[in-house]
């Protein structure tokens, strides 16, 4: 699954670490997510598009 | 991102405890399971009353670490879960396999030994450990 973690996440100065708080995760999960290595469950999901203040449609992208 | 970073600080702070909690479980373990293995031996020359009671402690304390790794797991987020189920199945499944592959062995006397439980105990640690470098490979 695509996404714009990376670009969000670099929009507001925030480093994986940073992020990876946010979530309550670990940075290499954000890693893993930012690179699409590993699609995060729906509550996590959620919780991405809450943190940025957008829908999950505007962050993760199925890829067809 | 305040309260964020308090919940964050939360979590990191309850998956270290886990940690160091299910740390002091397994070293405790392995202290009472030497206890048990060695000292009706060497210390109470095999006294029933205290090989039992050292079994028994032995026991209990294994399973606080069997609870003490399920609290540890349950506080992992969603992908060191993933890796750890992942290790813990393949650990199961090679374990189960040639457990019973090698119990046979000497059963149908292709080896002359009896087998050793610790043997297992080892090819499943020595799979765990790769399911985990596996897993932590593939997400990286």
């Amino acid at each position: 699954m695509k996404n714009r973690l990376k670009v969000l996440r670099a929009e507001r100065d925030w480093t994986q670490a940073d992020l990876a708080n946010a979530l309550e995760v670990s940075r290499q999960t954000v890693n893993a997510i930012e690179k699409g290595k590993f699609d995060p469950s729906l509550p996590l999901a959620f919780k991405a598009a809450r943190l940025f203040e957008l829908t999950i449609e505007q962050i993760f992208q199925d890829e067809v | 991102m305040n309260k964020q970073e308090t919940n964050s600080n939360n979590w990191q702070a309850r998956t270290k405890k886990n940690t160091i909690n299910l740390g002091m479980w397994t070293f405790a373990w392995v202290v009472t399971t030497a206890i048990a293995a060695f000292a009706p031996k060497f210390i109470w020359d095999f006294n029933t009353l205290l090989t039992v009671t050292a079994v028994v402690i032995n026991v209990l304390v294994g399973f606080g670490m069997i609870f003490a790794n399920k609290k540890h797991l349950h506080g992992l987020d969603e992908m060191q879960q993933k890796i750890q189920s992942g290790a813990m199945a393949l650990s199961l499944g090679v374990g189960l396999v040639l457990g019973c592959s090698y119990e046979l062995l000497e059963d149908i006397k292709l080896i002359s030994f009896e087998p050793e439980i610790s043997h297992l105990v080892i090819v499943m640690c020595i799979t765990y450990m790769i399911g985990i470098i596996k897993g932590g490979a593939k997400y990286r």
